[in-house]
């Protein structure tokens, strides 16, 4: 091991039923060193990050650390962190209900005669030193995404760490959060602290990161400096093939071009719901993509939220084809041919334990009634069709979802809603937190049924994406809409400057 | 391809085989039943012999160990249908349905004996009309249960110490705390046998209770929405279930469940004590659905393996009696045999037992590429 290393994995295997997750895989990780790990979903990488932290044993293969001759052993996450190494999920996984302080100390403490004055203090001086906005006895809760992820990595800090794997940290904060999180990044590399960072976003892998492991099918491709692998060449990698230009993909699409092509679907007036937000005004044409943009918070949620009834409606009308709805709660919607895809595909969308057939049957099972569940046969060829057509990878249709990656998760859900064919497609971060390639994947289909007549509202934290598939855009600031692009408007900077106030009150 | 190929080829088949069967939930609860049957027929297998004789009304009826079983199970088994509902539905358990039971049975008889708390003639019509009633007080008081776990979100054990406490006075109260009896031997049929057919009623009815929800579970979607509700209540809602409904509904099929319990319960004896009538049933139902390895935090749930569930403790019971084992020491035995069970389908040593075979599956798959 070379003086600088301070963690070797060697040979890693591992093997799940009918899987071979992880086959001879080598990482290496310097001190004071960010090095990405990427890979598509399913590569191999939270396998790799669960080995590393005991969650899983490994099945063949060693780990070196610095300071320890031989290999260590990791049998769970305990050992893991005495080991020095500490890992911030992309979910908290601290208590919000407890004070800043107290998840910091959490675990490390005897329980009797805790001298919570000092360690209030300590935490404040920890927390200062690394600039985290946050105060030692404020409820964790309280504290935003982006600082209660700030205070794990302090805590992880404060454990004295020598690894510290961030998994899809900045998959739900804002632009201005993750620059802060960088900065905190930068800090403790400078401090000598190995960082494995695990994301999706290429961007901040060029921004941050001095190396890259890419990680294909469970299989090492390669491990790259930073300047040695543009960008394209890094997705190339990762996909194993060589990809046309991911900005190009408007070019294949086609435009829905019938007579009714500029007809309201669905028209919404002064619509508010109990999430608090402004009443608004809203309407989408058949064929058509249309977006919520707006900073994180603003709004864009509640709107289709309450569009489909998840949120209770406090005011307004909403007009299908010309003549007034009532949705109350979402199997209205449902029934007038309005499908939603939830921002928060865990909490929201699957229903983890049952199987991919059933997940995908779901919705369409509801909207047929109580008292006519579908046959066997029939919901086996649903869910084989659909798993086939947006490529689910899974071991069958008996798989629970929850096995699923990310991505898979995300398009059994959107399978789901496409099965009940409906008119209004509502999709909230359809892309979070999932590889490139099934990004790609949902982006061309969107398109693709939007030319086949169906209306689709595209909603998405990365703007890039949204003026690729969207052609307008609804702009949100503070839970009230405050105004629209579209056509030659719909840029970036114009964008922006709307967000910023080109409107005002 | 040589035949030693070939022998090469089908070796990790059965220990891929093996590992499918042991994965399968219902695996372990079955199990259970064979072990316990063949631990009987070593120590003894006249516990297996089934004679046909005649009771003291002189019609026939089968007896042995086997039919005890059978036919003392029943009300567990019923009970377990919609314990194991509630269970995925709501996360929880319902703790009175022993009380539910001694109030079902209590109206039954105050129906069928009158203010006189004592009948000599009980016709087939004044049973059903006593027995309709009883479903919908049940009914009524599962929907109470249903609307405080799911309209006041009160947790289900808290909501149903409720009616767990003041079920048995509510029992009581019916009758004026007297204690009715029926001496008319053909209410007794209903816990007993009907002249003519060897085959206790109990099971008769049990039988009819499992067919009539395996098509409730077959021509509705109870099940999936039950378990969609217990795996993700907010999910569910986004998909257009109403999940306080489907919780109400599960308890209000339980109390359904209670209230044939109780007819089943008054008839064996005729009568009833409000304080003994299926006293801690509540506790075997739940053990049912959890040897059933049933998660007793709700979501999925096998209703196959919770039936098996009930009847392991039936024939645990039943096996007990047989070797003659003093009452008062009974739940002793009982505890250690739930222990071993219990520890055996937990998911850590279930964990551990499929990645053994995952290896092994793993091992023998590598094994045959060398050998391509």
């Amino acid at each position: 091991m070379k003086d600088n290393v301070v963690l070797e994995m060697r040979n890693i295997h591992k093997y799940f039923p009918g899987v071979r997750a992880l086959q001879n895989v080598d990482f290496t990780l310097c001190e004071g060193e960010i090095h990405a790990l990427m890979g598509e979903n399913g590569a191999g990488k939270s396998t790799l990050i669960k080995v590393l932290t005991g969650v899983y044993e490994k099945d063949e293969g060693q780990i070196f650390l610095k300071g320890k001759d031989k290999a260590v052993a990791i049998h769970s996450p305990q050992d893991a962190q005495k080991l020095g190494i500490s890992t911030v999920y992309q979910e908290i996984t601290l208590c919000p209900k407890l004070s800043v302080a107290e998840n910091m100390y959490i675990g490390r403490l005897n329980g009797i005669g805790v001298n919570w004055r000092k360690l209030n203090k300590d935490a404040d001086a920890i927390l200062e030193s690394l600039d985290i906005p946050a105060k030692a006895t404020q409820q964790l809760g309280s504290c935003s995404l982006a600082v209660q992820q700030m205070v794990a990595i302090a805590r992880a800090v404060d454990m004295d760490c020598k690894v510290l794997i961030l998994d899809e940290p900045t998959s739900s904060l804002d632009e201005q959060e993750v620059a802060k999180l960088f900065k905190l990044m930068r800090d403790l590399k400078s401090r000598g602290v190995g960082i494995i960072f695990v994301t999706h976003f290429l961007d901040q892998v060029y921004e941050v990161c001095d190396k890259i492991t890419v990680l294909r099918d469970g299989q090492l491709v390669g491990e790259y400096e930073i300047k040695d692998l543009p960008r394209v060449k890094l997705v190339a990698k990762m996909l194993g093939k060589e990809l046309d230009d991911t900005t190009e993909i408007k070019d294949t699409s086609l435009v829905y071009d019938k007579e009714d092509a500029g007809k309201h679907v669905l028209e919404v007036e002064g619509l508010a719901s109990v999430s608090g937000i402004k009443p608004f005004d809203f309407y989408i044409n058949k064929g058509e993509v249309n977006g919520f943009t707006g900073l994180l918070g603003s709004g864009r949620s509640e709107c289709v939220r309450a569009i489909f009834g998840a949120d209770k409606v406090v005011s307004g009308t909403v007009k299908k084809d010309g003549k007034v709805i009532k949705i109350n709660k979402p199997i209205d919607a449902m029934k007038n041919g309005i499908a939603y895809l939830p921002e928060d595909r865990k909490r929201d969308g699957i229903i983890g334990d049952l199987s991919v057939r059933e997940n995908i049957i779901l919705a369409l099972q509801v909207l047929k009634g109580f008292f006519k569940p579908l046959s066997k046969a029939e919901a086996n060829k649903f869910a084989e069709e659909y798993i086939k057509l947006l490529e689910i990878k899974t071991a069958s249709a008996d798989t629970p979802i929850k096995s699923l990656s990310g991505g898979n998760q995300q398009k059994a859900i959107l399978a789901r809603w496409l099965l009940t064919h409906p008119e209004y497609l509502i999709l909230d971060e359809p892309t979070r937190g999932i590889d490139i390639g099934t990004k790609i994947d949902i982006q061309k289909l969107v398109l693709k049924l939007a030319s086949e007549g169906m209306s689709i509202t595209f909603i998405s934290s990365e703007t890039d994406e949204m003026l690729r598939t969207c052609s307008r855009l609804v702009v949100m600031r503070d839970r009230k809409v405050v105004g629209e692009v579209s056509g030659d408007d719909m840029n970036q900077s114009k964008i922006m400057s709307t967000i910023a106030g080109g409107e005002s009150k | 391809m040589t035949t030693a190929d070939t022998k090469k080829k089908n070796k990790p088949n059965v220990s891929e085989l093996f590992g499918k069967i042991f994965k399968r939930q219902i695996f372990i609860p079955i199990a259970a039943v064979l072990v316990l049957l063949l631990f009987n027929l070593i120590v003894d297998p006249g516990f297996f012999s089934i004679e046909l004789t005649r009771n003291s009304a002189g019609n026939p009826v089968l007896s042995g160990n086997l039919i005890t079983i059978l036919n003392n199970g029943s009300e567990l088994a019923i009970l377990v249908l919609g314990m194991t509902l509630v269970t995925a539905a709501s996360g929880g358990q319902d703790i009175s349905v022993g009380a539910t039971i001694a109030i079902a049975g209590s109206i039954i008889l105050r129906i069928v004996c009158g203010t006189d708390a004592k009948a000599d003639s009980a016709s087939f019509g004044i049973v059903l009309v006593a027995f309709l009633v009883a479903c919908v007080a049940s009914m009524a008081f599962g929907a109470f249960n249903g609307a405080l776990v799911s309209i006041f979100k009160i947790q289900p054990m808290v909501a149903t110490l409720i009616l767990f406490t003041a079920g048995r006075s509510i029992a009581a109260w019916i009758n004026n705390n007297q204690l009715p009896t029926v001496s008319d031997p053909s209410f007794g049929y209903i816990g007993g046998f009907i002249p003519g057919i060897p085959i206790p009623t109990p099971f008769i009815i049990t039988v009819i209770c499992i067919v009539l929800m395996a098509l409730l579970l077959k021509f509705t979607n109870l099940g999936l929405y039950s378990q969609a509700v217990g795996i993700n209540e907010s999910s569910s809602k986004l998909n257009g279930i109403n999940p306080i409904f489907i919780k109400f509904l599960t308890f209000v099929i339980l109390g359904l469940c209670t209230a044939v319990c109780g007819l089943i319960k008054v008839s064996r004896v005729s009568g009833i004590t409000y304080s003994v009538i299926a006293q801690d049933i509540e506790m075997d139902a739940i053990l049912a659905v959890a040897l059933g390895g049933n998660a007793l935090g709700g979501g999925k749930f096998n209703m196959a393996a919770s039936i098996i569930g009930a009847y392991i403790i039936q024939i645990l019971t039943t096996t007990l009696y047989a070797y003659k084992i003093e009452s008062t020491a009974l739940s002793a035995y009982k505890a250690i045999v739930v222990i071993v069970l219990v520890i055996v389908s937990a998911p850590a040593v279930r964990n551990k037992t499929k990645a053994f075979f995952a290896k092994l599956k793993a091992k023998a798959a590598a094994e045959r590429k060398e050998v391509a």
